[in-house]
């Protein structure tokens, strides 16, 4: 700017040459005037020159500002918005490139392209079943990792005289591999623990939003998904195989959301002379609630009735509940709108119990039934954000993006969604949640080698009163600051007996490295 | 082999265009000598060549087209004839401004044929009729004496003519911009902005009292409001910016800025609630992504073009800019980001920010006041317009459809910009050469003014 106005004052100047010389050599007088004239007209001229430069100034400042958000798009932005179906540039990646490899956290290969002798690309998934969901398929559409990563596996950094000199054979260059954050033998402890039943496990990092392991099941080999394409699509077939419960698959909650409830109570009421003394049922308006099994609790503190997942006492703990501050508590934690991860295709969590709702339905939502339905990620993610103190990493699932020499291309950093809820809530929270594996319904995961927190539950899905869907929602850290969030659904489970707990017992005995 | 030469001259083009950028602002450093400013606007003009020549190269190999090589001789003779003119006719013209008009030009050339051979042909066409009628300019400029008593013509033919518009036109992606006479489309708006200035700079060139700004006001006022009628939304913040900063200048009171400023914020949020396509606007710069299939499918063709080039671009050929909507208008600086790379952008970028300072630099210099308000004006309109081509098209603003000046394709946008350009030639050579120019005028209008 300085520069400028310098230059500006150098025109000046030649104008006043030019100007004499103009005049050529004359008249005393009348140069003496001419300066005069000119110095008032200066003045003038620089007082209204104030005015220009704030001008010239406000400008500048739009134009740099502009410059440096392109600037910053490109360099900071583009990948993740150009990872886009609707962008057509990608197909025409795949000419240039060979796809390049999806590896677990250690390096293990997931998926790679393989090249045989005519040249022919077949992508191969060494896991097969066991990652189908977590790291999808990329043929007849794409799923996973294979599409939220498509195009870092698509461009290829590999280095520059390589490129080139494949450019010169017309030989496709090796695309970037991606590193994702799962890992390999809690992935399998995961699979392996939903035994033959459907539904899904998620476990996450609580302090970075790590993904660690995600199976939905029913699954599919990604290595025939082309052959087998037609049998899950067709329409007679009522098979959501290629559905990934873990991120959008939707489930009534059942017990688990008496965290949800509790908090809500906590807020509005404190903890304080809360006692109900629980018969096994009951009745308000008509409606009557029963307990698990119709067993009788008798006197329980809030701790023991959250410990033993008292339905009686809960429902009366809802209807005593303000509904519109219950409501906000659940927006607030993230009903009814799009989850904060980069996870690409996530489902929305539905919570609603309108001012004027029937005591029924008042009292079915505050143990987890009505109309409230959650998807397992987001579960996993409250739990995470419980055992974090209240602040929720998002999640991801991609670490970094790296050339086909190793060296990093593109490092996804953890991203903080903030407080999802407070300090003293998520405390309040953690002490109900260890109670539940000391002492109440979850107490098969009371061990040594780890801490673990969480709530179970059983939710009716349907008319079938033999068949339920079985919950654990929790966390788990050792006193070497290892820590695991953790969601687990099982589908159609005989009522009676809990199927998660056994199940997330496998998982965390695993993950904390139990033989 | 021809994908390496595409691919190596990405970087060639960048070199050629960041060196010519770099001219441009070192010959407005302070201790600059005159000849070697002179010498760095000759080398400017030989990289334009070069860059002319570079670009067209790769054009005829990617597109093995002979109209390629026709086209670009018929645009250096262009260039060398526009040079030639300015030389003689406008004798001390500011040889930066020429020089970037024929660099943007070159630009935009290059973009378009790469896009569609017909368009550039016409392009070229209309550049050409723009050169042969700016022969002319400075001589009205300087020889006419009545511009500045005209006020009246110009409020009634810039009035009557938007209205026209508005009653007549063909609405064209929801605004109604342009009129057909048999095989011509005109946009009437990119003249009578042109006129608009003239009529501003009319009425604040003596401010006798607030009656007449209230009076002047109104009438520019109807300006924006036809226009807002047209749903020509770019069209009207163009005109309302500039008639602010005229008003501001001209009266030296920021409290008319910041009414102006305050109403049409105002009017933003009321336009907001009470438009339809105005909240289209807002919902597809907000988040583009979420109304992909609909509202958002022009931003985030545009936001693909340009992540996807990246700092190189793919080289031209090798994009995909065809998949953005009216890519050759409103949307070129994404196809030129996507094939010539973001780093080629960011020049252009600093290209138009220097042209920017080189009217405002005119227009602290011109001594006469209504000529004074007139290179403001014009300044400010560039500015403005400028902005909000490039702002809509990187997102950093909600898209308004304005073309970017000199670059997009369109004869009346690229004919009424060149015209601009001449008249601020026309100032620069009055201002050089006021020794031996008329003095009375600006007697006259010190006068005048010492009468308000």
């Amino acid at each position: 700017m300085k520069e400028w106005k310098n230059h500006q004052r150098n025109e000046d100047k030649e104008v006043e040459i030019l100007d004499f010389n103009g005049k050529g050599s004359g008249n005393r007088k009348m140069k003496k005037r001419q300066i005069t004239q000119q110095n008032t007209k200066k003045k003038k001229q620089k007082s209204r020159n104030k005015e220009f430069a704030i001008v010239t100034y406000a400008f500048l400042a739009l134009f740099i500002g502009m410059t440096g958000y392109f600037a910053y798009f490109v360099q900071v932005k583009s990948s993740d918005f150009v990872n886009n179906p609707y962008n057509a540039r990608l197909e025409r990646l795949e000419q240039y490139a060979i796809r390049g490899r999806i590896l677990a956290a250690d390096g293990t290969v997931l998926a790679e392209t393989q090249l045989d002798e005519a040249g022919n690309e077949t992508r191969y998934y060494p896991y097969g079943n066991v990652f189908a969901h977590a790291v999808g398929y990329a043929s007849n559409g794409m799923a996973g990792v294979e599409l939220d990563a498509n195009y870092h596996l698509l461009t290829s950094n590999t280095f520059i005289v390589n490129r080139l000199a494949n450019q010169v054979i017309d030989k496709k260059n090796p695309g970037d591999d991606v590193v994702t954050t799962l890992d390999v033998s809690l992935q399998n402890a995961c699979y392996n623990a939903m035994g033959a039943y459907d539904g899904a496990v998620i476990c996450m990092e609580p302090s970075t939003g790590k993904i660690l392991a995600m199976v939905s099941k029913p699954d599919y080999d990604p290595n025939y998904i082309a052959s087998n394409w037609n049998s899950y699509v067709s329409e007679d077939s009522d098979s959501t195989v290629l559905l990934n419960r873990a991120t959008q698959g939707l489930y009534a909650p059942g017990s688990t959301f008496k965290m949800i409830t509790l908090l809500s109570y906590l807020q509005q009421k404190g903890d304080e002379g809360y006692q109900f003394d629980c018969n096994g049922s009951y009745e308000y308006d008509d409606y009557e609630m029963h307990c698990y099994n119709g067993r009788a609790h008798g006197q329980q503190n809030l701790l023991e009735a959250f410990g033993n997942s008292c339905n009686s006492a809960f429902s009366q703990i809802g209807l005593e509940l303000d509904l519109a501050s219950y409501n906000k508590l659940c927006d607030k934690l993230l009903f009814n709108r799009k989850l904060p991860t980069k996870l690409k295709t996530t489902a929305k969590s539905r919570m609603d119990l309108p001012q004027d709702s029937s005591s029924a339905l008042v009292m079915q939502t505050a143990i987890g039934q009505g109309k409230t339905m959650v998807s397992p990620l987001h579960m996993a993610m409250i739990a995470g954000a419980i055992a974090n103190d209240g602040k929720l990493m998002e999640p991801y699932i991609i670490d970094h993006s790296q050339n086909d020499a190793g060296t990093t291309v593109k490092q996804f950093v953890k991203e903080s969604f903030g407080q999802l809820l407070s300090v003293e809530d998520a405390k309040a929270l953690q002490e109900y949640m260890r109670y539940v594996v000391t002492n109440g319904t979850a107490s098969p995961l009371n061990s040594t080698l780890y801490e673990a927190y969480g709530k179970t539950g059983t939710a009716e899905f349907s008319s079938d009163k033999n068949k339920d869907h079985s919950w654990f929602v929790g966390f788990a850290k050792n006193t070497d600051g290892k820590e695991i969030a953790i969601a687990v659904v099982m589908e159609g489970v005989d009522s009676g007996n809990s199927y998660a707990v056994p199940a997330s017992k496998m998982i965390l005995d695993s993950y904390f490295g139990v033989e | 082999m021809v994908h390496i030469i595409v691919s190596a001259s990405r970087f060639s083009m960048i070199m050629l265009i960041a060196i010519y950028t770099y001219y441009c602002f070192a010959a407005l450093k302070s201790n600059i000598s005159r000849e070697r400013q002179m010498r760095l606007y000759r080398k400017q003009t030989v990289v334009i060549y070069e860059l002319l020549l570079n670009g067209n190269l790769v054009l005829f190999l990617v597109l093995e087209d002979l109209r390629v090589l026709g086209l670009m001789v018929c645009e250096m003779v262009l260039f060398a004839i526009t040079l030639i003119i300015y030389k003689k006719i406008y004798e001390n013209a500011s040889k930066s401004l020429v020089n970037n008009m024929c660099m943007l030009l070159t630009i935009s050339f290059i973009i378009l044929t790469r896009l569609d051979m017909e368009k550039a042909v016409k392009q070229f066409l209309f550049a050409t009729v723009a050169v042969v009628i700016t022969c002319f300019i400075p001589i009205l400029v300087a020889k006419l004496k009545v511009w500045n008593k005209l006020r009246f013509v110009y409020g009634v033919v810039g009035i009557a003519g938007l209205l026209f518009v508005l009653v007549a036109a063909s609405t064209t992606y929801g605004a109604k911009l342009s009129i057909s006479i048999g095989p011509v489309v005109l946009q009437p708006s990119e003249f009578i902005k042109i006129i608009f200035i003239f009529f501003s700079a009319c009425m604040l060139q003596e401010v006798r009292d607030f009656s007449h700004i209230v009076k002047t006001t109104v009438i520019a006022a109807l300006h924006v409001l036809i226009l807002v009628a047209s749903k020509d939304l770019g069209g009207a913040l163009i005109y309302l910016i500039t008639y602010l900063v005229m008003l501001y200048v001209a009266t030296r009171k920021p409290i008319y800025m910041f009414l102006g400023v305050a109403s049409g914020a105002l009017a933003s949020v009321v336009a907001y609630f009470l438009f339809g396509h105005v909240r289209d606007r807002v919902i597809a710069w907000k988040d583009p992504l979420s109304v992909i299939d609909d509202q958002g499918y022009q931003i985030s063709q545009s936001l693909f073009a340009i992540g996807s080039g990246g700092w190189f671009g793919s080289g031209l050929g090798l994009g995909m800019p065809e998949k953005i909507p009216v890519v050759t208008t409103d949307f070129v600086f994404a196809a030129i980001s996507e094939e010539m790379g973001a780093f080629f952008a960011i020049c252009i970028i600093f290209i138009c920010i220097s042209c920017f300072l080189m009217f405002f630099n005119i227009a602290m210099q011109v001594k006469d006041y209504f000529y004074k308000l007139i290179a403001l004006g014009i300044g400010t309109l560039y500015g403005t317009q400028t902005f909000l081509a490039l702002g809509g098209v990187t997102k950093f603003i909600p898209s308004t459809g304005v073309t970017l000046p000199l670059v997009s394709y369109g004869g009346s946008s690229l004919l009424s910009t060149i015209i601009l350009f001449a008249i601020i030639q026309g100032l620069y050579v009055l201002q050089v050469d006021e020794g031996e120019f008329d003095e009375g005028m600006e007697e006259s209008s010190e006068k005048r003014r010492q009468r308000g």
